[in-house]
């Protein structure tokens, strides 16, 4: 009788657990939540509607100043931000040219032409397109978390962003924008909550 | 007797040449322009002041728009720049503006630091508790706006946010686009640049200097660029370049217009005489009218126009009929050699004096425009008739050599007589034409005549197509409407331009205006500066901020740079034109606000809506003008005002040609002494007239000024044609009829070639005079008795 060396049991008991352990890891594998996959969920939104809340928080103030109201997104690249509250204000980002229109006044700039403002910009336009390429530009990103609750970190790496922005936080759930958070570098920081209106 | 016919005859040439010297003397200290001053008129209104000052010295006419085209957007921005770089540091350029911040920080330290006493907003009311209140209210309300980014900075220092107003008030007009950080067209197919140069729009020379540094600062950038930018081109306009333009085109013109008439009338004199001793002396009479046509200008005007100049070469063609008349006729008495010119004196001069005299009479309705352009014609063409008749008349029948014969042009004259008899056979159909005519012109009467001034500008299609799209780029329209405001003093200016700009302000936000500007906007009257002083709190201001914030997330300690800020600008001595040294709103209160002799002029251009203004609009600028009470403030539509300027010369020179004609009537019944006869010789030329307009209108013209002087011209050209015709007594022989035949088509060809000229003032006169010449030669040869032209 030959005898069974404890190796070889162990390499058998390996062989037929194995396949096992595939089949149960594998499913987790297949839904691991990378910034690729977050990206393709995302780019899918063609068109949303969604309230939003923004909160300021700025050192010079006692309480955080509050503003409200709409927002519109058509992929890919128009975004508009209908202000309700305290003031009737609306900013529209098109292509590369701001509008903003606040009581009789009305601007419109050519974003190349303020830098700061329009990595700013794309850092939410970007993230609402799935636009990793756009975002790599003037950010470095990191993503955190499940693809139900997930965190997109964004560090500016373009030197002009930098001086005012420390850090863009975006949070979300699947496809969902919850909130943008950006941290400037004197420390004021403004959170806005965004809530999904269903689509028509 | 033979020697003391040559002493005459050498006496008459030193003289004559005497004559000539003192001439070239004259010219050489003449002044030669080719600008718009010959249809700006001498005694402007005030209105027409302001058109002339805009037009010849004001800002915009130092303004070169540049366009840089045909490669990519890229090449154009860095094109920009490098020439923008050049040109800023030469002294032949005030400003050079392509949207580079070159200023932009000095302008807004500027603004900020001066911003208490610039900002309307500071009122007594704003200062209050209450209005400190509701101003930091607002404030930090726009901070919750995606503008407030912007102006957390400056919470400290300017919790009003007058900072933000300031630039409301001065960002509100268009700006072209930037691309690759420069300014461009809103399709990219252009980089725009926009330079003001230090040389006055009336200041040709200035110009075209500017004009040359900057197409070497051009050539210069295009070089160091390399191969990218090889296709790129430049465009400029602006009306210092529409000046430097057409003196080009009106020097090219009148040089190549004067050469090819003088070849072609050198060339049919040569073909009638066959001796260059006739043409030299046929010549005579018609250089000396030209030199003493630019003599008399030049002593009446101060100067002499390119124009004038140009429609000299017309001149050639009548004056040198006289000659022609002279040896013609000289040819048929030569038989009698001795007497060959006193019977031309007793024959032929009385006929050819009527026809000068007519010219001069046609001539003189020019000389009494008010047009300075016409009336340099009309002395022009006196004194150069005047001299050439006289030169024909005393000086060349004493230098014809004893033995002068031309060819025997007789058989020429029998062939001609054969075709003019045969002429009256088109009586009928010619007289027909005229009638079509007739209705013609009763068809076309409503768009028969051109309204605008700019149908005389001699600026090119080409050239102003350029300017309308620059100018749409750069979203600068023409400056058209605007108040202009004068006085005595800066100051009292300044505050005039104020209370007007206060009536203004609520038309704007009515919607009638889409804005204005003012000088006291960026330098306000040292009483208005005064009065925002006083407005400041002094004392009390920490006490009135520290009760405004009750109520607000905001602690009064964050504003003391606020309260340093109110003490300092409360306490400072109010801004000066000098203050505003090195930035860019100092040419915009030098383009607005600017010294005439002793008077202060400041200019509040409006912008209308783009569809322009209506009449109702109109009104309401004048009773807020009216209720302004500023008798020193004039509303003005310069395209109205130019139009205006110029059916004011189509109206005088419309009753002034009548007169002339009615001259010339006159000037027939004194000599024909039969109304019958002179009816005879003006039909023709009626219907000469009646059907040159016809062609002009049925070849899409619309009649100017210019068209009008032509039909003078064919009246008093004509009207020598007319009366050989009609002439008393014997009939016309074939040596005349071939005389006149000559002698048509050199005015022809002399006014035949201004109708191919580009500069649409000499165009217009030459296709009317030179199918009118003809036609009234045709038309007077047909209408003609049958028994007035003699046969073999």
């Amino acid at each position: 009788m030959n005898a069974v060396s404890p190796g070889t049991i162990f390499r058998r008991l390996l062989a037929l657990l194995l396949p096992l352990v595939l089949a149960c890891a594998a499913p987790a594998i297949a839904a691991d939540w990378d910034l690729d996959r977050l990206m393709q969920s995302l780019a899918k939104t063609k068109e949303g509607r969604a309230t939003f809340v923004e909160k300021k928080y700025l050192a010079l103030l006692d309480r955080p100043v509050e503003s409200s109201g709409e927002l519109l997104y058509v992929a890919p690249d128009r975004l508009e931000k209908r202000t309700v509250k305290p003031k009737p204000e609306s900013m529209l980002v098109e292509g590369d040219t701001l509008s903003i229109e606040r009581g009789r006044q009305k601007h419109s700039v050519q974003m190349q032409e303020y830098p700061e403002l329009a990595g700013f910009i794309d850092s939410i336009r970007g993230t609402l397109a799935g636009d990793r390429k756009a975002l790599e530009r003037s950010f470095r990103l990191k993503l955190e978390g499940q693809a139900e609750r997930w965190t997109l970190n964004l560090w500016p790496t373009n030197a002009k962003l930098a001086t005012n922005i420390h850090l863009v936080q975006i949070t979300g759930s699947r496809d969902n924008v919850r909130s943008i958070e950006i941290i400037q570098t004197d420390g004021d920081r403004s959170v806005m909550t965004i809530e999904k209106v269903a689509s028509r | 007797m033979m020697r003391h016919l040559l002493q005459r005859r050498w006496a008459a040439f030193a003289l004559w040449l005497a004559g000539v010297a003192v001439c070239a003397l004259v010219i050489t200290r003449t002044t030669f322009t080719a600008d718009l001053s010959a249809f700006l008129p001498q005694t402007p209104t005030p209105e027409q002041q302001v058109l002339l000052d805009q037009l010849t010295d004001g800002v915009v006419s130092r303004l070169i728009l540049v366009g840089i085209e045909g490669a990519d957007a890229a090449t154009h921005a860095a094109l920009s720049k490098r020439m923008a770089q050049q040109l800023r540091g030469d002294p032949a350029f005030v400003t050079v503006n392509n949207g580079e911040p070159v200023n932009t920080e000095r302008d807004q330290a500027f603004l900020f630091g001066n911003r208490y006493l610039l900002s309307p907003a500071v009122t007594p009311e704003r200062f209050s508790v209450a209005g400190l209140h509701a101003a930091l209210n607002d404030t930090i309300e726009m901070l919750a706006s995606p503008a407030g980014m912007m102006i957390k900075p400056l919470l400290p220092r300017d919790p009003t946010g007058e900072i933000v107003a300031l630039f409301e008030q001065m960002n509100a007009g268009n700006r072209p686009r930037m691309n690759h950080g420069a300014w461009a067209s809103r399709d990219g197919a252009r980089a725009l640049l926009l330079a003001q140069t230090r040389a006055a729009g009336a200041d040709t020379d200035g110009q075209q200097q500017a004009m040359a540094q900057m197409q070497r600062a051009f050539d210069a950038a295009v070089k160091q660029h390399g191969a990218a930018a090889a296709s790129a081109k430049l465009a400029m306009t602006g009306p210092g370049v529409f000046s430097v333009q057409s003196r080009q085109t009106i020097e090219r013109e009148v040089t190549r217009l004067s050469i090819i008439s003088t070849l072609i009338i050198v060339s049919l004199l040569l073909l009638v005489y066959r001796s260059f001793t006739a043409l030299a002396l046929g010549l005579l009479p018609v250089v000396s009218g030209a030199l003493v046509g630019v003599v008399a200008v030049s002593l009446g005007f101060g100067l002499v126009h390119g124009l004038t100049l140009g429609f000299g070469t017309t001149l050639i063609g009548e004056a040198v009929d006289y000659s022609i008349y002279l040896f013609v006729q000289s040819r048929q008495a030569n038989a009698d050699k001795a007497g060959a010119a006193r019977d031309w004196v007793t024959e032929f001069w009385p006929t050819i004096r009527l026809g000068v005299l007519t010219s001069i009479v046609g001539f003189a309705s020019l000389l009494l425009s008010s047009f300075p352009g016409l009336a340099q014609l009309g002395l022009y063409s006196i004194a150069g008739l005047v001299t050439a008749a006289l030169v024909t008349r005393f000086l060349l029948p004493l230098m014809l050599p004893k033995d002068f014969r031309i060819r025997d042009v007789s058989a020429l004259g029998n062939r001609l007589a054969q075709v003019a008899r045969r002429a009256p056979l088109l009586r009928w159909p010619l007289a027909c034409v005229a009638l079509a005519a007739c209705v013609v012109i009763v068809q076309h009467r409503d768009t028969l005549w051109n309204a605008e001034l700019s149908s005389l500008s001699p600026v090119s299609q080409a050239d102003q197509a350029v300017d309308a799209r620059l100018r749409a780029d750069m979203g600068a329209p023409d400056v058209r409407y605007m108040i202009v405001v004068s006085g005595t003093a800066r100051e009292a200016v300044l505050q005039s331009a104020e209370s007007v700009a206060r009536q203004l302000q609520p038309l704007v936000e009515q919607g009638v205006l889409t804005g204005f500007e003012s000088p006291s906007r960026y330098l306000p009257s040292i009483a208005t500066q005064r009065a925002r002083q006083a407005s400041l709190p002094a004392d009390d201001m920490a006490q009135r901020l520290a009760q405004a914030v009750d109520g607000l997330p905001v602690r009064a300690a964050v504003f003391q740079p606020f309260l340093a800020d109110v003490a300092a600008a409360k306490a400072r001595a109010p801004l000066q034109r000098a203050d505003l040294d090195h930035t860019s709103l100092a040419l915009a209160v030098d383009s607005l606000l600017f010294q005439r002799g002793a008077r202060w002029n400041a200019m509040l251009p409006l912008s209308a809506p783009a569809s322009g203004f209506a009449i109702e609009a109109v009104h309401a600028i004048r009773t807020a003008l009216a209720a302004a009470g500023q008798p020193n403030a004039l509303f003005v539509d310069l395209k109205a005002e130019s139009d205006q300027l110029y059916s004011g010369y189509l109206q005088q020179a419309t009753w002034y040609s009548l007169g002339g004609l009615c001259g010339i009537v006159v000037l027939l019944l004194l000599s024909l002494r039969s109304p019958t006869q002179v009816a005879r010789a003006l039909l023709p030329l009626a219907a000469a007239v009646v059907t040159v307009v016809a062609i002009l209108a049925l070849s899409g013209h619309r009649l100017t000024i210019l068209h009008l002087i032509g039909l003078l011209l064919i009246v008093a050209v004509g009207s020598n044609y007319a009366l050989f015709f009609t002439g008393k007594g014997d009939a016309i022989s074939p040596q005349t009829l071939t005389s006149l035949v000559f002698a048509n088509l050199t005015t022809v060809s002399g006014f035949g070639l201004l109708g191919f000229s580009s500069v649409p003032v000499l165009q217009a006169i030459g296709t009317t005079v030179g199918p009118g010449a003809v036609l009234a030669l045709v038309f007077a040869a047909s209408f003609a008795r049958r028994q007035s032209i003699a046969g073999k």
